[in-house]
């Protein structure tokens, strides 16, 4: 049975959080000492993190970006979590100023933090659904006029499907959205991957392991599943850093290091 | 590169700082910066520590500026200050400016750097703050809607702790207990026992509070406050906490008292002759035949076939109510007789009783009970002013189990009746194997039933069946009748059982079959539209037979009869069970376009179970329920609950409901007011020939036609 309408998740801060971690990862400071604590000692792990993030973070900028150049003024971001460096609809106004969002996500405390920023913003929404709900989260009336109206949408799950396990049918629920998308619309992913570093993928996933978001890291062909139905942009499936850089030397002597899997493609 | 070029010109230098800072902006944080913008914030700091490095007079809380401007931008990497500071320290200055420059600048950076801390633990403890109180709401909102759904749900609920005490019940609950819901707080569940508990219940009762099942379910009786009974459906669930230790149960309670009566009666019904209240012919082939499934070996047992002399007499010259009380009364003398010595008495029907006798010792027991049945029967009965001498004849069968079977046993004891009656009447006679077999050529010889077929010597009358919500006909009941050379005419339930014990019925179903198709399709091209659907008996024989299916086919096809006109009434013993081989040659008969009623329902089912399976369209609610509606020695009110009740398990099923035996307008409207559909009785006309239902038809078109005509 669905539970979303029911009661929402809890606001348990004893329990790190894969929302407030990722802003630590980026140097803020929307965290708890909870989420500190296990940042870093994933960053003791692996030191490469925090760059890995900004480079996470640069590959939505570009994306959204690029998608807002080819006129795509509507974007439904799922596992927004606390958007509070270069957010999309600031990225998106950039080129479009009447550019709407709806940011999703199912952390009440990171739903809550996104609304305290957005209040005085119309264009830009927040709901409080869980993509492994996709009826439910398809069914919220802001969603559901972001892609009434037959305009292409840009649907981001970018850094949410890892963490999607495989019990949930991960691929069955992108199934879903894809076919509630308008022709035209463009689904922008990017993915934890077990490539590039496999030395280090077990161990990081094993830290999630005691967060109310485990870690699924996928393979290239698993991560490409995803993409079914969509054409690719060039460069098709890459590394962070590899997916259209602005300049050549931002991609570095070494983009597998920076282990995420992006890309974007165009639903015909 | 950390150290500037050594003699450098002051040019070279500024540009090794500009590069070097630039490098710096670019790196870490700043790949995930727009390159517009970033390229901005590179030259406006880059711009405002030139200021800083050479305007005069030298102000160096530039510097600090431009360490804030990297916090807002979100550079709060401390490596950026680390390298910042460095860069100032070396910075193309003219005059020792770079250790104060770079004091300023950390200073800025870390300010600026504290107050976007403060701000964002503040921003995230907020939303924390608002996220709980969300979540509290949405808590309290939940518990509001459980506390509603808990008060009024129609379902009686009650939430008891693990040692048994009632913590909280809802109003239903109260309602179904005859208290207010307060009165059974405090109370212990272990008080609730009833003797009728089934047995198990608490067991699992115990079983569910120790946490070793989640839950269970029961069709448990209860004592209200007032002393009654009340029937309920009872589901208790266990509720544990989030750990898994067992907190509370929480226990459903369903009242089904009258769904129980209902099936009691039902129950009771299939199972006893209303008449006497003595086990009826179901009940005693059960009793004989559970005898015959697993005998102890040289099981005997013994069978009094018991008919009243001159009972037909009686019936005659005084009427049927006389008749029925003479039955009643002679049934109490047999049951008061001889049910203390363990034998069961049961009617069969019409002035044949039968005795039981399990466990028999010998032929001396039974001729012990045969006497005693005329013994019981020696003093004459007092029926109204009429005092009744009424003799018996008995036929007396005393066998191993083994050596025979259910069928031939009965058989046997009814012949060997026979010969008691031959021999003179008021008299007992025993089984002899000789005489038996001389007697069933003599009896089959006097029915003859094949050689009345073909004389031509049956005929059928048909029974208006009409809708209640208009009183129209709308269908009609083939009765078959015998015009008996000797005996007059005979109604079905005279021969009919003759008919199937001997096989006739299946020439004789089929021949009434075709009479009443061919008579239907004359309706329909009369009438077209207002023609009535037939309705015919289909014996339990006929359902069995494979070739009922091509019989009823053939029969359509010569007739030219719609399928949709014809419904075949079924008794519930037609289908015995889910595996059944009738249901196939129901489903068959089905398909062609024919629909199915339940005849006499709730007369001889002791399972409504199989209902469910049944290809069946309609319900016919035995005569016997709306007629006992009018025994003042039974409750009025109850009565029409069980009706009500049949009607609207009919109606769950998606069947159409018939009413037999309706009598008068006042029962009719009733019926129509509770939802029965169609009904049948003489209120709304006897079995009549078939140009008197063609009148009707004709009358009932005319007052259409009349009415319409005046809306015209």
């Amino acid at each position: 049975m669905q539970q979303a309408n029911w009661v929402p998740a809890g606001t348990d801060l004893e329990q790190p959080n894969a929302a407030r971690v990722y802003d630590y990862y980026l140097g803020g400071s929307h965290n708890f000492e909870v989420d500190r604590e296990m940042a870093r000692k994933a960053i003791a792990f692996w030191p490469e993190l925090p760059a890995i993030m900004r480079s996470n973070r640069a590959f939505l900028r570009r994306a959204v970006q690029h998608l807002a150049e080819q006129g795509i003024t509507r974007f439904l971001d799922i596992g927004s979590g606390i958007p509070t460096f270069g957010p999309v609809h600031e990225v998106a106004r950039a080129v479009h100023s009447e550019s709407r969002v709806v940011y999703v996500d199912h952390d009440p405390i990171a739903v809550a933090h996104s609304r305290l920023l957005l209040k005085d913003d119309p264009q830009s929404v927040v709901v409080e659904a869980d993509l492994r709900h996709v009826d439910d989260l398809l069914s919220r009336p802001e969603v559901a006029a972001l892609l009434a109206d037959g305009e292409p949408v840009a649907l981001l799950l970018v850094s949410v499907l890892h963490f999607i396990v495989e019990e949930d049918d991960p691929y069955a629920l992108v199934r879903q959205l894809r076919d509630a998308l308008p022709p035209g619309s463009a689904l922008v992913i990017c993915h934890a991957s077990l490539e590039g570093r496999p030395d280090q993928a077990g161990a990081h996933q094993d830290l999630y392991k005691r967060t109310p978001t485990p870690m699924t890291m996928r393979n290239r062909e698993a991560i490409s599943r995803f993409l079914e139905g969509f054409e690719l942009l060039e460069p098709g499936l890459v590394y962070l850093p590899e997916w259209r850089p602005e300049d050549p030397e931002s991609v570095g002597p070494h983009p597998e290091r920076m282990t995420g899997l992006a890309a974007v493609g165009l639903l015909p | 590169m950390t150290r500037r070029p050594d003699g450098a010109d002051r040019v070279d230098a500024s540009t090794w700082f500009h590069q070097e800072w630039e490098r710096l902006l670019r790196g870490g944080h700043g790949m995930a910066v727009h390159p517009g913008i970033l390229s901005r914030l590179v030259s406006r700091t880059a711009a405002l520590l030139h200021r800083a490095q050479h305007e005069e007079p030298f102000r160096p809380e530039l510097a600090g500026q431009v360490g804030a401007q990297l916090v807002d931008a979100h550079f709060t990497d401390p490596a950026v200050l680390s390298r910042a500071v460095e860069l100032l320290q070396l910075g193309p200055d003219t005059d020792g400016r770079g250790p104060a420059l770079s004091g300023a600048f950390a200073a800025g950076w870390a300010e600026a750097l504290r107050e976007r801390t403060l701000r964002e633990q503040e921003a995230i403890r907020l939303a924390a703050d608002t996220a709980r109180r969300e979540v509290e709401k949405a808590l309290r909102e939940s518990e509001n809607k459980f506390r509603a759904l808990f008060e009024s749900a129609a379902i009686g609920i009650g939430i008891g702790d693990t040692d048994g005490n009632i913590i909280s019940v809802n109003r239903a609950l109260g309602e179904i207990f005859g208290t207010g819901s307060t009165d059974m707080t405090g109370r212990r569940v272990d008080e609730l026992v009833h003797p009728e508990d089934t047995p198990g219940v608490w067991e699992a009762y115990e079983d569910l509070i120790a946490g070793r099942t989640e839950y269970f379910q029961f069709d448990k009786p209860y004592y209200r406050q007032d002393g009654e009974v009340v029937w309920t459906h009872l589901t208790v669930s266990l509720i544990r906490d989030d750990e898994g230790v067992p907190l509370y149960q929480v226990a459903m309670l369903e009242d089904i008292t009258d769904r129980y009566r209902l099936q009691e009666r039902l129950r009771h019904q299939a199972t006893h002759d209303p008449l006497t209240g003595l086990p009826n012919r179901v009940a005693f082939f059960e009793r004989l035949e559970k005898l015959f499934e697993e005998p102890e070996p040289g099981a005997r047992f013994g069978l009094c076939y018991v008919d009243l002399d001159g009972f037909k007499v009686v019936n005659d010259s005084l009427g049927h109510d006389t008749g029925d009380q003479l039955l009643a009364a002679v049934g109490q003398r047999l049951e008061t007789a001889l049910t203390p010595l363990g034998h069961l008495v049961a009617r069969l029907g019409g002035d044949e009783f039968v005795v039981l006798l399990e466990d028999c010792r010998g032929e001396q027991e039974a001729v012990a009970a045969a006497k005693t049945v005329l013994a019981a029967l020696a003093r004459p009965v007092q029926v109204g002013d009429h005092s009744l001498a009424v003799g018996a004849s008995v036929g007396v069968l005393e066998r191993r189990v083994a050596t025979t079977t259910p069928g031939a046993a009965v058989r046997a004891a009814d012949l060997t009746l026979y010969r008691a009656k031959e021999a003179g009447r008021g008299r007992w006679t025993l089984f002899d194997p000789k005489e038996n077999a001389r007697a069933v050529s003599r009896y089959a010889v006097s029915v003859r039933m094949p050689a009345a077929l073909d004389r031509g010597e049956f005929f059928i009358d048909y029974q208006p069946l009409c809708s209640l919500a208009d009183g129209s006909l709308v269908a009609v009941e083939a009765l078959v009748r015998w015009r008996h050379p000797q005996l007059g005419v005979l109604g079905p339930d005279e021969f009919i059982g003759v008919a199937e014990e001997t096989g006739l019925i299946m020439p004789l179903g089929r021949w009434v079959l075709e009479q009443a198709c061919s008579q239907a399709t004359e309706w329909v091209r009369e009438f077209g539209d207002r023609a009535p659907q037939i309705n015919v008996n289909l014996a339990v024989r006929q359902a069995r037979n494979a070739g009922l299916v091509t019989d009823v086919e053939r029969i359509l096809r010569k007739t030219g009869l719609p399928p949709g006109k014809l419904q075949l009434e079924i008794t519930e013993s037609t289908v015995v069970g889910p595996e059944d081989e009738a249901l196939k040659a129901l489903h068959g008969v089905r398909d062609l376009g024919v629909s199915l009623a339940v005849d006499d329902f709730g007369t001889g089912w002791s399972n409504l179970a199989y209902l469910r399976d049944l290809p069946v369209s309609c319900l016919k609610i035995a005569g016997s329920f709306v007629g006992d509606l009018h025994d003042p020695a039974k409750d009025a009110h109850t009565g029409w609950r069980i009706v009500s009740g049949l009607v609207s398990l009919a109606h769950t099923l998606g069947l159409t409901v018939t009413a037999e035996g309706v009598e008068s307008g006042a029962d009719a409207e009733r019926l129509r007011q509770m939802g029965c559909d169609w009904a049948q009785g003489w209120y709304f006309g006897r079995p009549v020939r078939p140009d008197e239902i063609s009148r009707r038809i004709a009358e009932e078109r005319r007052q259409a036609e009349e009415q319409a005509q005046k809306h015209a």
